[in-house]
């Protein structure tokens, strides 16, 4: 183990505290000691985890400030429970059709990153994040006026441009279904999330990106963020390296979203707003930029934490935002920061993750 | 005819972003921070102006400045408080504490004012002529058209001519460089903080007059179509905010007439996508090359 | 190095926070209710075990059931709403009219009362999961709820699976009660609602060109106008929609309506954008009748609202703050008393959904020491045999069918001098 290099290191801590908070979690929900109120949380707090540790591939590792990271999961979420309703007959065993629903979901999602990232990656700074709010809005909108049906003959698409189209429009047959009602988003879709798929889809995406950060891709995306004209300047294709970034980012989304959406039966597309990408933004920055587990743990504290503050009933948004502030305050202070160097001696390894 | 009246509705609707738009491009040219913050000190200004005239009566013009003034110190020890311990951190850590005091005002706002919508007055209301109306045109969007082209010439004098004037934009331009030739960055700012929060306090009580509801979450939407207009116009840019804002205003009015209401949103947001691959730094904003 | 240890370290503090206020969570009694009222939160009165008691007569009548047995003990009942955000008013709305209910039942000191805790899901799926799980954990045994229709549809499945009973006040949709034989609606479904519209508008206005405005991505707004365009046809001129983000101005589709020749503008719609669309429409001078659905509600009970702009609108619905009848008025002082503003449909349907499950407690003589399945199994015979019904805020008479649809009588209010009146 001692001649393991110090990141190969962390990485295996994050795998097996992940694993080892699955186990626990497992054995006590097995055990019947979890609230139904925890037990509730399991699956979106997975689905959450893997939103943070893919944005932090965007904003930590190749250091493109994403506002619309919240789309991508939409595109996964709806393209998955299309693909789940329609196949319920054609793959009637429940977890391989959950397979097969994140792998569509996951896939439109990348196609979807794949095109938004064209021109998203000619922006810099600021207006590349105003663009990717922008996707993220008229993701939001465009999926507002989609109507999905399935009958025997196969899948039926409308889109509401004027208004003035209903579900009448897709004129389904005898026994066929709504998938996706526009404004009402999705509903009656059969439930297929668990706790152990969203286990693996968490450790589906820290094997992708913690080794696709010690990979020599992974170094090539830093390099570009560090100094994009020094990269450039090594032969390093710097538009071919941000947009693996985005579009790997943007495929795990789509398996969080679809994840997500089957973990509901109705779930509607204005759940995927500016506000659900900016809660995943604060999941990452005060986990650590470029810092996987970080991200692991601050997507499930703070995803925990507007459940946990119930108990202050009208008060509990005021205080998650004061938490927040002040948690913001508290890592940037010199003196704190000198206090706690003080207590902890610095340790002589160089920074380990970036 | 109709066409007039969907411009009207356009450059009056325009006119509201753009106000807020220079608000937002001002803090940004100075501190370069995204305060997202700001649409929720419009929603704080158009209740204290309620307040004001409901609660109090004050005449509308002594409600504005009351507005004004308590939207300024809240700007200021927001300024203070929540954002100057943050000056050295990273962009992205005054980005996180400008949305914790979003998330702060609106909830504030929700226990202090409850959550049941109030209906604003109009602040701004005279009467006029028979054939105007018939045009489509309304007192507020007169108001708010004039009002933001005063405050626009207001803002491009002061940053030009005077003494604050010339700090803050040394430093927008460098702000160590500023220090070392004596400016207070910290003061200058502040200034700014205040002229952006006054300036939201503006536009809340116009916004509310044109569109007279007025809830705890009235200045979140507002806030990121400003935001845009910013942007649109080049971010730091007076003018370009301006006319980001206008533009905005009547693209989203025109897509609502001629293209989609469902997606008057989404072609905005799309047409701004376009103008930035075009121009990647907006409309006016200034091409900063990369220095090796 | 350093900095991830003070993240790790104010993490790791966030973390003891949470579980802290985890461990409070068993011994704190129970949350306030919406409303800053401490004196409901008072523990029930212990019931009456020894059956003596009668009945106390309650104030909505619970028609002409025969109690099967002595009911007793105290329920737990649980609600759930969005409390913050911005579909809050909503959810405020119809969990302190619940309250009030429960306050009077338990004050009424007759063998049947309840515990109630609201809680808050934000108008979003999951969060109304949550708020969903904690109520089981609370051992919730009915369910008020939820205030709106899309987190509804998922709490609905839920509730469904873990056989508890939930009668919502305002979630519309017949996507929330499909297929779900515990799941029962206080208000109208939509489609009836467009159904009603579409009759009134044939008969009270023949020949009408009729513009629609409407909210497309709310499903009520759209539920209502599908019904809605599907019978009037070829008679609607202009179609307009608007979304949340796109909810404060609405010149361009008041402008497009006028253009367009409308007579009546059909506004499916709550009543927060209308006042903005009355509003618009006065300042370019198009007066046609406005017409609207349930969510209109509530339209002159806005603080501060000019009630000269909703003169001669029509509003369709089953609650009016301003009826002089005993109950209404008795409600609309209490709510008064402890929200400060008068109470609209969303309210009263939380009120009439605490007095529905009461009654059906009572017909079916339930004691709380039953199952929760019991209970719910018990509950849905009552609610769809034909002996139960029941009359209270928002309507008399009020049966529900087995898909959970309740059967009541649509009312028309013209709005004259600031006041409903019946046309």
């Amino acid at each position: 183990m001692k001649n393991l290099k110090k990141t190969t290191k962390v990485d295996f801590a994050t795998y097996i505290g992940v694993t080892l908070a699955f186990l626990i979690v497992s054995v006590l929900q097995g055990r019947d000691m979890l609230t139904n109120a925890m037990a509730s949380w399991l699956v979106p707090v997975c689905c959450f985890i893997v939103m943070a540790v893919s944005l932090n591939l965007v904003v930590g590792i190749s250091g493109e400030l994403s506002l619309g990271h919240a789309g991508f999961m939409s595109i996964g979420a709806f393209s998955g429970i299309v693909a789940s309703m329609s196949l319920s007959e054609a793959i009637p065993l429940a977890p391989l059709r959950l397979a097969v629903a994140m792998v569509v979901g996951a896939a439109c999602a990348a196609v979807a990153g794949f095109l938004i990232g064209i021109p998203v990656l000619r922006l810099r700074g600021d207006y590349l994040a105003i663009v990717t709010l922008a996707f993220g809005q008229i993701i939001k909108d465009l999926i507002t006026c989609l109507l999905v049906g399935y009958d025997k003959r196969g899948l039926h698409f409308v889109f509401n441009l004027d208004g003035l189209r209903s579900v009448n429009d897709l004129h389904l047959e005898e026994g066929g279904v709504a998938i996706i009602k526009g404004a009402q988003g999705a509903v009656g879709v059969t439930k297929l999330a668990s706790f152990p798929a969203g286990y693996i889809l968490v450790m589906i995406a820290l094997v992708v990106v913690l080794n696709m950060i010690r990979s020599r891709t992974g170094r090539a995306i830093m390099a570009c963020r560090d100094n994009r004209i020094a990269a450039e300047s090594v032969g390093i294709n710097v538009t071919k390296y941000k947009m693996i970034a985005f579009v790997v980012s943007a495929a795990l989304a789509g398996a969080a979203g679809a994840l997500f959406g089957l973990s509901y039966s109705g779930l509607a597309s204005s759940r995927f707003d500016f506000n659900t990408s900016i809660m995943v933004l604060v999941y990452v920055v005060l986990g650590g930029l470029g810092n996987i587990w970080g991200s692991v743990i601050g997507a499930a504290v703070l995803y925990i934490l507007p459940e946990a503050l119930r108990e202050f009933a009208d008060y509990r948004m005021l205080i998650y935002a004061i938490v927040l502030i002040l948690v913001m305050l508290a890592t940037n202070n010199d003196q704190l920061k000198a206090l706690v160097g003080r207590i902890i001696p610095r340790r002589k390894e160089a920074e380990t993750n970036g | 005819m109709v066409f007039f009246s969907y411009l009207i509705s356009g450059i009056s609707l325009g006119s509201v972003y753009a106000i807020i738009a220079l608000g937002y491009t001002m803090v940004y040219g100075i501190a370069k921070m995204l305060n997202f913050a700001h649409g929720d000190v419009i929603m704080v200004g158009g209740y204290i102006c309620y307040c004001a005239m409901t609660y109090l009566g004050l005449p509308a013009i002594a409600s504005i400045l009351l507005s004004m003034v308590v939207c300024t110190v809240l700007g200021v020890v927001i300024e203070g408080l929540a954002y100057r311990p943050l000056r050295q951190a990273g962009s992205l850590a005054v980005l996180i504490t400008a949305i914790g005091v979003s998330y702060f005002l609106q909830n504030a706002a929700q226990l202090i004012w409850g959550v049941t919508p109030k209906i604003f007055t109009s602040a701004v209301s005279f009467p006029l002529p028979q054939g105007l109306t018939d045009l489509g045109i309304s007192s507020e969007a007169i108001v708010t058209v004039v009002s933001c082209v005063v405050i626009m010439i207001a803002l491009t004098l002061f940053v030009n001519h005077t003494r604050m004037g010339k700090a803050m934009r040394a430093c927008s331009e460098d702000k160590g460089a500023a220090q070392l030739m004596g400016i207070n960055v910290n003061r200058t700012i502040s200034v700014t903080f205040a002229i952006g929060s006054a300036l939201a306090a503006i536009a809340g009580v116009l916004l509310c007059s044109s569109y007279t509801t007025l809830m705890p979450t009235t200045g979140s939407m507002p806030g990121i179509k400003a935001f845009t207009a910013a942007v649109f116009g080049g971010i730091g840019s007076i003018p370009g905010a301006f006319i980001g804002g206008l533009l905005l205003g009547i693209i989203e009015a025109m897509a609502k007439a001629y293209i989609s209401t469902n997606l008057a949103n989404a072609i905005v947001f799309a047409v701004l996508i376009v103008v930035l691959l075009v121009r990647p730094s907006g409309l006016l904003g200034k091409y900063v090359p990369e220095k090796v | 190095m350093k900095k991830s240890i003070i993240r790790f370290l104010s993490l790791a503090l966030a973390l003891v926070m949470v579980l802290a206020l985890c461990a409070c969570g068993g011994e704190t009694q129970q949350g306030p209710g919406p409303a800053e009222n401490p004196n409901t939160e008072a523990p029930a009165t212990e019931p009456a075990d020894d059956g003596g008691n009668e009945p106390a007569g309650d104030e909505p009548s619970g028609g002409d059931n025969e109690p099967a047995g002595e009911a007793s003990g105290t329920f737990k009942l649980g609600g759930i709403g969005p409390m913050t955000g911005g579909a809050a008013q909503y959810g405020m709305a119809a969990m302190t009219g619940a309250q009030i209910a429960v306050d009077e039942i338990n004050a009424l000191g007759g063998p049947v009362q309840f515990e109630f805790k609201a809680e808050d899901d934000v108008n979003v799926t999951d969060t109304a999961i949550n708020a969903y799980g904690r109520l089981k954990d609370w051992g919730m045994q009915v369910l008020v709820g939820c205030v709106t229709t899309t987190p509804c549809i998922s709490v609905a499945q839920e509730a469904n699976t873990d056989r508890i009973f939930a009668l919502t006040p305002s979630a519309s949709s017949t996507d929330v009660t499909a297929g779900r034989d515990n799941m029962f609606q206080m208000c109208f479904t939509d489609p009836n609602q467009g159904l009603s519209g579409a009759e009134y508008i044939k008969t009270n206005f023949p020949d009408a060109k009729i513009a629609v405005i409407y909210k497309n991505d709310d499903a009520y707004s759209v539920g209502i106008r599908d019904a809605f365009a599907g019978q009037m046809g070829d008679s609607i001129v202009y179609e307009g929609t608007f979304t949340d983000d796109t909810q404060t101005d609405f010149s361009v589709q008041v402008a497009a309506a006028k253009d367009a020749g409308a007579d009546v503008v059909y506004l499916p719609m709550y009543y927060q954008p209308a006042t903005v669309i009355l509003n618009q429409a006065k300042a370019i001078g198009y007066a046609p009748t406005f017409i609207g659905v349930d969510g209109m509600d509530g339209i002159l009970d806005q603080e501060n609202f000019d009630a000269s702009l909703a003169e001669g609108v029509l509003v369709m619905s089953p609650f009016a703050a301003s009826s002089t009848d005993e109950l209404t008025v008795n409600f609309v002082a209490e709510y008064q008393k402890r929200m400060g503003q008068l109470p609209n449909q969303f309210a009263a349907d939380g009120y009439d959904c605490v007095y529905a499950i009461y009654n059906a407690i009572q017909a079916a003589g339930l004691t709380a020491d039953m199952s929760t399945a019991d209970i719910c199994e018990a509950l849905i015979a009552t609610f769809t045999s034909d002996s139960f019904s029941y009359s209270g805020l928002t309507g008399q008479g009020m049966t529900w069918s087995t898909n959970g649809e309740v059967t009541k009588l649509p009312m028309a209010f013209l709005i004259k001098d600031g006041v409903y009146t019946t046309p």
